[in-house]
């Protein structure tokens, strides 16, 4: 049975001080780390002989619009099903220099989830063989999951506030 | 043996080996209990259709027995499910591609209005793209009601007068929607 | 009779003959299409009746649930849950609670737990049932289909019975279930323990080593253990190709650990070995289906947290506090303690993740959802490359691409 603390010391003994914040909200070891680092952290994380995180569950971004210099954060979660391990990691990235290397030389699942993020927050995954919209039409110009877009539909002229507390 | 019903025989004049009706009402007829339905199944209300069209509820009771997935051979255009912005112009176009007389039905909340989703990458009810002749509301509706809005289109196909798309009426319908 | 003589002028030589020219064929197939079973636009490349390459359009039915949910109290969001995987909302609605209470703490007591379990192994009869028979409709076999699908209306109307609604059953609140089970629930899920399984024997006769079934499926789009996993394959497209990775058993929710069941595993990942997974696992959630209402444990059915589960009416008629919690909860001015939860459930067609954080708010401050099919869908060029078209076409029924999920 791997520990949380057992990965932790083990990163940062081999990354130093490119992890930081670690957390452990309910039971999930989160790091954080810097978009140079997370390719070789993903990448130590799989290769490592006795951990084996060799599957990538989930890819996602989040919008903090007001935490200035770090408003999107690419959130990964990664799973070892030999040690039955899952491990969350972040890299915050500021609105002005929204790139983050692709991983999906590692991940080919990391494709499309990557395309969903560029699609709803407008990251740009580097190197991605081929990073388009994916769910929304590609005409459209500008990225709805960011906060400051309404959800509504901007043609309704029959519900109105009031009633529909839109 | 249980008693076999059949659809009774128009208003019209009998005799000895004829009977004469009016020919709206015979196409009426035929349209009304031989409509192909094409099932435009987008998502949670084609699997009720799917009950729909299974032994337990059996659409082909109606005349409904061909679903036609070829918009060519259809008379009913039945879209089922959230349509997207994204999915507009290809609902449109299988409307296009279906011969007069069609009749369209909005089966769900999410094609009659949007329903529950009133986001930026739904279309808010089919009718924005196409005129629709029977909603049917639910969400999803139930196999009856699916069956109950068939009937309605049934009845529609009976009464309609022979001329009705031909009429300036229906043309300006269609212009309302830039169909030509 | 004589012998007929072929009249060599008309036929050119070789050297005659104009040069062969090859091309590749493109074909569209879809958004639309009666084989696709939901909206999914796949334009592939032909050579002959050989796919050489194909590129997928998804998002047809894409809803925004991520971006509505941001928007809506945590009870509220139940509903879009309904309508991802819409074959076995029950099991997604069961995964948000359970995600929930993760987030607030709240134990759910074991009788909630065991129905929870009971709902959830039933939608997955029906997430398979629709799954397999609609794979033998595609290899020609429509007699399957209608048998099985009396049998999933029996299981809607145990739903109905259960929350009221058939398809889209918003089924039980955060901190358990709206109420019991009723007596006909109860007799309802007897008889379909009872009357299930001599239908699911014929469908598996008329097909399991049915000829042309097998030579329809056998080695059709295979996918190997390592690609699978590195395209994030989960459930039973996972397992049938030789990885027994099962959320119920590795992360064991709701009480699972409780249940005696096994997790079948197929050998070479196609489109067989997806169907006879399939087809074990109906097997199997029956069995724990059987097990739960045997084991039924008395008690309440919903965990004592009066501020996020709603009061039973007749008390907030007659009762000051009752009437005080509902308000509070139905005006959603009850905040949830901020954090960070990742809950994962087994859902019909794998690992069915929830990323939720909270800000201390009513509403979720973000909310992902980890679908399968989304996941796995875009291994489906590589998995039918160099099959035929009408091959091509089972790989993707095996896959069980929900369209609803897929989008969100």
């Amino acid at each position: 049975m791997l520990t949380n603390q057992e990965v932790a010391e083990g990163l940062l003994e081999k990354f130093g001080d490119q992890v930081f914040g670690f957390e452990e909200p309910y039971g999930l070891l989160t790091l954080s780390t810097t978009r140079e680092d997370i390719l070789p952290l993903m990448e130590f994380l799989k290769d490592h002989k006795t951990w084996q995180v060799i599957f990538l569950t989930d890819l996602t971004g989040v919008q903090y619009p007001d935490n200035k210099g770090q408003e999107f954060v690419v959130v990964y979660h990664l799973h070892s099903f030999v040690h039955n391990f899952r491990i969350r990691i972040k890299v915050a990235l500021s609105e002005a220099d929204l790139h983050i290397p692709t991983a999906t030389g590692l991940f080919a699942s990391a494709n499309w989830m990557e395309r969903e993020t560029y699609d709803f927050f407008g990251i740009l995954f580097d190197g991605h063989p081929n990073l388009r919209r994916i769910l929304n039409i590609e005409e459209m110009d500008y990225f709805p999951m960011r906060k400051e877009y309404p959800m509504e539909d901007a043609t309704r002229e029959d519900k109105i506030d009031a009633l529909f507390g839109r | 043996m249980k008693e076999v019903k059949i659809v009774g025989a128009p208003d019209g004049h009998s005799g000895a080996g004829f009977f004469a009706t009016s020919l709206d009402q015979a196409i009426g007829l035929a349209r009304s209990y031989s409509l192909w339905p094409l099932p435009f199944a987008t998502s949670c209300c084609g699997i009720e259709f799917m009950a729909t069209m299974g032994a337990h509820y059996d659409i082909s009771r109606f005349g409904s027995e061909r679903p036609s997935f070829s918009p060519r051979q259809a008379d009913l255009l039945m879209v089922m499910g959230t349509i997207a912005k994204k999915m507009a112009p290809v609902v449109k176009q299988v409307y296009l591609q279906m011969a007069e007389p069609r009749w369209v039905m909005a089966v769900g909340a999410c094609a009659s209005s949007g329903g529950i989703f009133d986001t930026y990458s739904v279309l808010q009810g089919i009718d924005r793209i196409i005129p629709v002749d029977v909603y049917v509301p639910g969400c999803p509706p139930r196999p009856e009601q699916i069956i109950d809005g068939l009937m309605q289109i049934q009845y529609l196909a009976q009464n309609e007068s022979l001329r009705r798309r031909n009429t300036d009426e229906y043309q300006e319908l269609l212009t309302s929607y830039n169909i030509q | 009779m004589a012998d007929i003589e072929l009249l060599p002028h008309n036929v050119p030589s070789q050297s005659e003959l104009p040069e062969l020219v090859e091309e590749l064929t493109t074909l569209n197939l879809g958004p639309t299409h009666p084989a696709t079973h939901g909206i999914f636009q796949n334009v592939l490349k032909m050579d002959g009746e050989k796919i050489v390459s194909g590129e997928q359009t998804i998002g047809y039915i894409h809803r925004a649930f991520e971006k509505i949910a941001e928007r809506r109290p945590f009870y509220q969001i139940t509903t879009l849950t309904d309508r991802m995987n819409y074959c076995s909302s029950p099991i997604n609605n069961m995964g948000w609670h359970m995600t929930v209470e993760k987030l607030l703490g709240i134990e759910v007591p074991k009788r909630a737990q065991y129905i929870r379990v009971l709902m959830m192994e039933l939608a997955r009869i029906t997430d398979h049932i629709i799954c397999n028979s609609i794979l033998g409709v595609d290899t020609g076999a429509f007699t399957g289909f209608l048998y099985v699908m009396q049998k999933r209306e029996e299981v809607y109307e145990i739903y109905e019975e259960v929350c009221g609604a058939r398809l889209t059953t918003n089924m039980g609140r955060v901190g358990g279930m709206e109420r019991d089970l009723s007596s006909t629930a109860i007799r309802k899920i007897k008889e379909f323990i009872k009357s299930f399984p001599p239908v699911l024997r014929e469908l598996e006769k008329l097909l399991n080593r049915n000829r042309i079934f097998m030579d329809r499926t056998i080695n059709v789009g295979p996918i190997s253990q390592e690609r699978a996993l590195s395209y994030g394959f989960t459930g039973p497209n996972l397992r049938a190709a030789g990885i027994d990775y099962d959320v119920r058993v590795m992360n064991p929710y709701s009480s699972y650990e409780d249940f005696d069941f096994e997790v079948p595993i197929g050998q070479n990942g196609d489109t067989f070995d997806r169907y006879m997974v399939r087809n074990e696992e109906m097997w199997q959630s029956l069995k724990i289906v059987e097990q739960a209402i045997n084991n039924l444990p008395e008690g309440p059915y919903y965990a004592d947290a009066p501020e996020f589960y709603l009061p039973p009416k007749q008390e907030v008629y007659k009762n000051m506090e009752a009437l005080i919690y509902h308000f509070k909860i139905v005006m959603g001015e009850i905040d949830a303690p901020a954090g960070e939860v990742y809950h994962a459930v087994e859902g019909g067609n794998g690992e069915l993740g929830f990323y939720l954080i909270s800000d201390g708010g009513r509403a979720p401050y973000r909310l992902h959802f980890r679908r399968p099919s989304f996941i796995y869908y875009q291994a489906y060029p590589e998995m039918c490359k160099g099959s035929s078209l009408s091959d091509a076409i089972l790989t993707m029924s095996s896959m069980n691409v929900i369209a609803g999920e897929l989008d969100a």
